[in-house]
């Protein structure tokens, strides 16, 4: 038996295979077609200070090797999700879980922080700067190093659980903004979140979606994923989690060679539920093709020699 | 929600645009007209969702309109082709709360789950009264069907070229304890104001997931958002915030 077991802030790992946050609800769908406990953790569903009904619909459309989605942060706010959420998820799942947090402002970043700090199934806090399909909030915090640093601040003043950064790829400099997330005291980054798109109905000549734009996801975002986690990796003493297009054993090999202690899987688990359960399985027999003993042997291994 | 591998036994056309799609497979995780099929079509990332218009033991019926790259794509595909098909989606009609005199309502290609819906209305022994709605004369699809099982539908065209001419809603006055709806949003918002009694109306959206994961395909409902692919795609009439 391969030792998949890895570590992310000092919280240990069963593996490095995570459902990322917005593709995998508060895991009970999931639980419905296998023993979700076999993950390493899940990322749960963005979490904002009030309920938000997101945007109009349409907010999805296909793309090459991806899609687009513009959902805008639905989710019935932090109250209700400790209220409601959390205790069905903890019926389906028995580890630390990571809690995804957004907000319009920095008060809200930290508000939403302080509640789900009390939770104790909350083993992480992921603050999510990079949701495109919001307007005012999400992403602008996470498109410039000073206001990036400032979220960490506020949120790391409210909580002892770990604070992982989810970084955005539409920045012209990305290591700039995790330095100024690590510096802040950030434990950790995840990235990339979706890459802003847009596709337009020919029949109709206007915008597919509803808000315009969206964000991409899916394989066609891997390699620039990978090329971001590689550049961020290289640059920050802190652990990175890479996502952006996972959708097999392979892709998360990649991953933790460029640098990444764990590997977050989003679009491939829409597309097929099993996903996240099938990388899983397939991880042993791709580390020892590649002639792995373990995932400590595989982070960072490109960057050797 | 089941996940299993389906063989194409026949992609047939019935009309200019709209076809018929017989499978064969494990369709055991069907429990309700009125629930839908996700489709994994070859090369595309997102699954196509299609209403369940039938099913027995190893097999399933759908009924498609193409409509955009995905449906399309589908027309080509011949017998023998194997697809990936998620199962048992979504809630379907309830049967039970339907009174004496259901009214069955589809238009165009949502006729396809009434079809299901008018069988287990028969196997309960209720006649539910049929009205299909289409465009034009050359866009009638599955109309014989119904009148196969003893349910001889009342048709209506756009153009009048045949049946009864305007919307469905023309031919709406028949005496009916029920409703139950699949079809153009504008046509189910049509058939909610019109008829004063309960109803059950089939929606539509692009979805991401088809199981309840991404939120892609929201509904505003007198409850909150819903979501059509897991809480609907049946909602009741009452609950639609329009």
């Amino acid at each position: 038996m391969v030792n998949l077991s890895t570590t992310l802030c000092g919280i240990a790992l069963d593996n490095p295979v995570i459902p990322a946050s917005g593709t995998f609800g508060y895991g009970y769908e999931f639980a419905e077609l296998y023993d979700i406990n076999c993950l390493g953790t899940f990322s749960f569903k963005g979490t904002t200070r009030e309920p938000r009904f997101g945007n109009p619909t349409p907010r999805i459309a296909e793309a090459s090797a991806g899609m687009l989605n513009a959902v805008g942060l639905q989710n019935p706010g932090v109250d209700a999700v400790i209220r409601e959420e959390l205790p069905k998820l903890k019926a389906v799942f028995h580890k630390p879980v990571i809690a995804n947090v957004s907000g319009f402002s920095v008060e809200e970043y930290a508000q939403v922080c302080a509640k789900l700090d009390r939770e104790e199934q909350v083993g992480w806090l992921e603050v999510n700067i990079s949701c495109p399909n919001v307007h005012g909030g999400g992403m602008s915090f996470g498109t410039d190093p000073a206001a990036a640093a400032e979220v960490v601040r506020a949120v790391k003043a409210v909580t002892t659980k770990p604070v992982l950064v989810k970084l955005s790829p539409n920045v012209t400099d990305i290591v700039a903004i995790a330095r100024a997330c690590e510096a802040a005291g950030a434990d950790g980054l995840s990235l990339i979140n979706t890459l802003m798109a847009m596709r337009i109905d020919l029949k109709t000549r206007r915008p597919v979606l509803a808000n315009v734009t969206g964000g991409l996801s899916g394989p066609a975002l891997f390699p620039l994923a990978l090329r971001m986690v590689w550049q961020v990796s290289r640059a920050v003493k802190i652990p990175v989690v890479g996502l952006g297009g996972v959708s097999s054993a392979e892709d998360v090999l990649e991953m933790l060679l460029a640098g990444a202690c764990a590997v977050q899987v989003g679009a491939a688990n829409l597309r097929d539920p099993y996903a996240c359960k099938r990388i899983l399985d397939a991880l042993p027999a791709a580390l020892d093709r590649y002639g792995f003993d373990t995932i400590q042997d595989c982070i960072g291994g490109a960057h050797h020699g | 929600m089941k996940q299993g591998l389906f063989t194409i036994l026949e992609n047939a056309p019935l009309t200019g645009r709209v076809s018929l799609l017989r499978l064969e497979g494990d369709s055991s995780g069907i429990t309700a007209p009125g629930q839908f099929a996700d489709v994994q079509l070859p090369g595309l990332f997102l699954r196509r969702p299609f209403s369940v218009c039938d099913w027995e033991e190893g097999s399933l019926t759908l009924l498609y309109e193409a409509v955009g790259k995905g449906t399309e794509l589908l027309r080509t595909l011949p017998a023998g082709t194997e697809l990936d098909l998620l199962t048992g989606l979504g809630n379907g009609f309830t049967l039970e709360d339907s009174g004496d005199a259901p009214l069955l309502i589809g238009g165009g290609t949502g006729v396809s789950p009434l079809y299901g819906l008018a069988k287990a209305f028969l196997e309960r022994g209720l006649r539910p009264r049929v009205i299909l709605g289409f465009r034009r004369r050359e866009e009638m699809v599955f109309w014989e069907r119904f009148a196969a099982l003893g349910l001889p539908p009342t048709v209506t065209t756009e153009d009048g070229s045949f049946g009864i001419r305007g919307f469905v809603t023309a031919a709406m006055a028949l005496p009916h304890s029920s409703v139950y709806a699949c079809g153009p949003e504008a046509m189910l918002r049509a058939v909610a104001k019109t008829s004063d009694k309960p109803g059950q109306l089939s929606f539509d959206r692009r979805m991401g997931c088809g199981f309840g994961a991404c939120m892609g395909c929201t509904i505003a409902t007198t409850q909150g958002p819903k979501r059509v692919c897991k809480d609907g795609p049946v909602f009741r009439k009452e609950e639609i915030l329009w």
